[in-house]
């Protein structure tokens, strides 16, 4: 089921033709340790740096400190959580990611779906280069753009304020292009016979159009929500303290709390800051997946 | 979103008298249209007006300034910081770690996630669970796996010190060299986004089933011929989107190099272009000359994407 949630497809159903040929090559014997030899490689290369994170994370301080290293905590100890969540102020730095990613998510969304309903079901002069300029912000990376935003932000008085971090990070290039792609997809005798009903331009998109395009919203929404609980350079130039901060902002002051970095709470920090996003991935990765490669199909 | 009564959807044909709606509106449609498309996609537009069309304008006349973040006034200075750079010392150690990191990870995530995706696209026990595993990382933030990532290459206690230490092999000193640290956070980089290119990679090797004949009529060459010959020429369009795709990506790199090393060690060691805007910008109070290397950046990077288009229209025209 899940090999079907991931891929969408099972070769089980259609052993014909390129694949097979494929299985007769790879399939030999000596083909198939080999390719379980290859997964249990790359299995560990993922799995065992996490497994070291979330170990250090239990050991008592001295226990980090050891050669050869314990691979597992010799005193398994909360410790390392209690010093992460009080040495900073960790749950305000958990609060402001999560009022900015909520908010940011919410804007993104909104003008993604209004943008691209705009942009693909209704008509009007120079459409297609409205399009152009909106999918062209794609190529402008963001590190290009903070300097001068920098300045107009601090100029505005909003360093240090929920708006200076969210605003200008909420123009939405990649969502546009996603949903108009989904949008275009519905078929055109069902939007016919909608207006032909006399739905009005909204009521289509509320009670038709969207009600279609579930799937497709809902992968834009994962990666939205994701992206905006990593984003990084803006509110790490944009904010001091925990005022704003989110949370790589706090990792990264608890790092450098006092010269030497004591690794138990900063890995106990870290952990309890991939949790949340770790957990909306295992949940939900068949629709995030699903986000990415409708981008890369049709782009 | 279940149907709420028909009142809405059928009204205007049962109701007889009513100017039965559809005709006048349709006449008024495109006025209308219009205006509701202003209306829709007007807040949008003005956000990427203003942040990121404005300030990449901005940007090129701040390179031509001596301005320093925090005075109110700039001077024109005329080419005088693009000399500069021409002739700064750590620009060239610059471009080279840029070169360098962003080579090693679009060319190791690309070839790493391609043969990952032809791996676990054949019957094996598990490959569910594998597949996961390597696209997770992808979803955590940059700035957690660098500090993670910092204490799994800790020189002393970290461990890959003590991988190598149990199989005799003395450590190279992640954090002090800078050649070993550069190593350092293009191999967190590429741990942390193979999922990507492993994801899309999967996914359009098995759109590619779609069209057997091809691959059918060469039954018979050897995986390697067929690897070549049929496999790669079919993947060309997802090659070329993911060529374009990382690379940008990867040349924004900010949050692992920040977290992990600051642009260290020994004052350019892991500095890339992006880096160093933000060092000269933020850290040395050097808006202008920021600027000056953010435009000679967006240069760069618009001379890559428009060869890698030029390139891919062509190699999609001979298909």
């Amino acid at each position: 089921m899940t090999d079907n949630a991931i891929t969408g497809f099972d070769p089980n159903e259609k052993p014909a033709g390129a694949h097979q040929a494929e299985a007769a090559s790879f399939g030999g014997v000596g083909m198939k340790i080999a390719g379980y030899a290859g997964m249990v490689a790359i299995f560990l290369l993922v799995a065992l740096p996490l497994f070291w994170i979330v170990v250090t994370s239990f050991k008592e301080k001295p226990d980090i400190y050891t050669q050869p290293a314990q691979w597992w905590p010799a005193n398994p100890t909360t410790e390392g959580y209690k010093s992460a969540t009080t040495e900073i102020d960790f749950w305000a730095f958990f609060r402001n990611s999560v009022i900015i990613t909520v908010l940011l998510s919410i804007a993104k969304i909104v003008l993604g779906v209004i943008s691209a309903y705009a942009l693909s079901l209704l008509r009007f002069p120079g459409r297609n280069l409205v399009f152009l300029v909106v999918i062209a912000a794609l190529m402008v990376p963001n590190q290009i753009t903070v300097i001068s935003n920098y300045a107009l932000v601090s100029q505005l008085g909003w360093r240090n304020t929920y708006q200076g971090i969210i605003i200008p990070l909420a123009g939405v290039a990649f969502g546009t292009f996603l949903m108009r792609n989904q949008f275009l997809s519905v078929p055109g005798e069902i939007i016919e016979a909608a207006r032909l009903d006399g739905a009005g331009p909204l009521k289509l998109l509320w009670r038709v159009v969207l009600p279609m395009s579930w799937p497709t919203l809902i992968a834009f929404s994962i990666i939205t929500v994701v992206n905006e609980w990593n984003e990084y350079l803006w509110p790490f130039l944009m904010s001091d303290d925990s005022r704003v901060g989110t949370l790589p902002i706090g990792l990264t002051q608890l790092q450098n709390n006092d010269g030497i970095t004591n690794w138990g709470p900063v890995m106990a920090a870290t952990v309890l800051a991939m949790l949340p996003v770790l957990i909306v991935f295992l949940a939900l990765q068949r629709h995030m997946i699903k986000g990415l490669t409708a981008g890369a199909v049709k782009g | 979103m279940t149907a709420t009564p028909q009142s809405s959807s059928v009204a205007p044909r049962s109701g007889p008298p009513e100017p039965v709606g559809a005709p006048p509106k349709r006449s008024g449609r495109p006025y209308g249209e219009w205006l509701l498309a202003a209306l829709l996609l007007l807040p949008n537009l003005a956000l990427l007006v203003i942040f990121t069309y404005r300030p990449l304008a901005d940007n090129i006349r701040l390179s031509f300034t001596d301005w320093n973040i925090s005075a109110p006034v700039a001077h024109y200075i005329g080419f005088d910081n693009y000399k500069t750079w021409w002739h700064d010392p750590n620009a060239h150690e610059v471009l080279k770690n840029t070169l360098i990191f962003t080579v090693a990870t679009v060319g190791i995530s690309m070839a790493l996630g391609l043969a990952l995706a032809i791996l676990l696209d054949q019957q094996l026990r598990g490959r569910n669970l594998v597949r996961s595993a390597i696209f997770a990382p992808f979803v955590i933030s940059g700035a957690a796996v660098g500090i993670a990532f910092q204490f799994v290459f800790d020189p002393n206690f970290g461990m890959i010190r003590d991988l190598f230490d149990r199989v005799g092999i003395t450590v190279p000193d992640f954090y002090q060299r800078p050649g070993w640290a550069l190593f350092m956070v293009t191999a967190t980089y590429i741990w942390k986004n193979l999922g990507y290119t492993f994801v899309i990679y999967l996914a359009a090797l098995q759109g590619r089933r779609a069209d057997l004949d091809e691959a059918a009529e060469i039954d018979g060459a050897s995986a390697w011929r067929r690897f070549t010959k049929v496999l790669l020429p079919q993947l060309r369009p997802t090659t070329f989107f993911l060529s374009i795709t990382v690379l940008l990506n990867s040349v924004q790199v900010f949050d692992i190099i920040n977290v992990m090393t600051r642009g260290g060690p020994q004052g350019y060691g892991t500095t890339t272009l992006v880096y160093q805007v933000y060092r000269e910008t933020f850290v040395n109070s050097r808006a202008g000359y920021g600027a000056t290397i953010a435009t000679i950046m967006f240069l760069i990077l618009l001379v890559i994407t428009v060869v890698q288009v030029r390139v891919m229209d062509r190699g999609m025209r001979r298909d």
